[in-house]
């Protein structure tokens, strides 16, 4: 197997445990869709052309609520904004790639796809067809996505409700925080994100509790790492 | 629904996706900056985790006889020492079903 093939592949692998709970939530967001009454190809099209499963629920939800196209616009980009942080931790290893390669791999940068490959860029610097290993664990998530997202709109609700599936969604974001138990300011940073999140999921309009959070937390990370530098 | 709203929903989510890989150069950002946005992932997902964990579906905060936070916190342990993401998930999703299905959380 080349060196190319064998990246991929390993994108694949370490994409491949994060999604077990994006089949169920892949099959919910297509019986929502089917049941609000857009009809197969509008349900699958959202998933093809959108790609990003809270941004589509919220489009759905908000639709069905009667919320105007400007309502719904605002809260798909709020959903939408952590994206442009996850941009920014990856732009030093894509800037020098060619364009067509920024294009297709923007589009399939999900939150899981971000982060194990994040994390394989950090750890194989001397792999220099690094790249591929997102192009394998983002075309990992958009395939799974899309069959479930057929799965929903075909069969209806066939996983029961009471396995509490929706419960997985946060043991995958859980466990993708391993290595920051074990630093004192991370542990800081996280809780500070998840206080604000649950404090601001109710009173932040057009869902943007989870940019709120993240901006939140990271300013506490400028301040944890202000004094580290007045300690040196 | 038109199609149109739909569209411009995936040129939006496209955009936040795209917009910083093709606008920042290399070696723009200083160590500073590389280091601070390091934290990225412990800022965003505790925002992703926290709220359906501690809030039930009324929105409130839900502290008792909540067999999640049991579940996460377990995960949290196992995670802590096995360093393995399958290890975290499946501890977290099988403390959680023993909760619930053999002790009637």
């Amino acid at each position: 197997m080349n060196n190319k093939l064998k990246t991929v592949a390993k994108g694949i692998i370490d994409v491949s445990p994060l999604m077990i709970p994006v089949v169920p939530f892949g099959i919910i967001y297509g019986v929502i869709g089917m049941d609000l009454g857009i009809g197969p190809y509008m349900t699958l099209g959202l998933s093809i052309i959108i790609f990003g499963g809270a941004s589509q629920i919220v489009l759905l939800q908000l639709f069905s609520g009667g919320a105007s196209s400007l309502v719904i616009l605002s809260s798909v980009a709020a959903v939408n904004a952590r994206h442009i942080l996850y941009g920014a931790v990856l732009s030093e290893h894509l800037s020098s790639l060619k364009l067509s390669w920024k294009i297709i791999l923007s589009y399939v940068m999900t939150d899981q796809a971000f982060a194990v490959s994040n994390n394989y860029f950090k750890k194989n610097n001397k792999d220099k067809n690094y790249y591929y290993h997102l192009l394998g664990s983002g075309f990992t998530c958009w395939t799974i996505w899309q069959i479930s997202t057929i799965l929903g709109i075909v069969l209806g609700s066939v996983v029961p409700e009471e396995l509490g599936l929706s419960f997985t969604i946060s043991l995958t974001f859980l466990a993708l925080l391993i290595s920051d138990f074990r630093k004192f300011k991370n542990i800081i940073v996280m809780l500070t994100s998840g206080i604000v999140a649950t404090i601001g999921y109710n009173t932040i309009p057009f869902k943007a509790y989870i940019i709120v959070a993240a901006i939140s937390a990271l300013i506490v990370a400028v301040l944890l790492t202000l004094i580290d530098l007045k300690k040196k | 629904m038109h199609w149109s709203l739909i569209f411009y929903a995936g040129v939006i989510t496209f955009v936040t996706r795209f917009s910083m890989i093709f606008l920042l150069k290399k070696d723009i950002l200083n160590d500073r900056a590389k280091k601070i946005l390091s934290f990225v992932p412990a800022a965003i997902f505790p925002a992703i985790i926290f709220p359906p964990i501690f809030l039930d579906s009324a929105g409130s905060l839900d502290l008792e006889s909540n067999p999640q936070i049991y579940a996460a916190i377990f995960a949290i342990i196992v995670g802590y020492f096995s360093r393995s993401i399958i290890a975290t998930i499946f501890a977290g999703l099988i403390l959680y079903w023993m909760l619930i299905f053999l002790f009637n959380f």
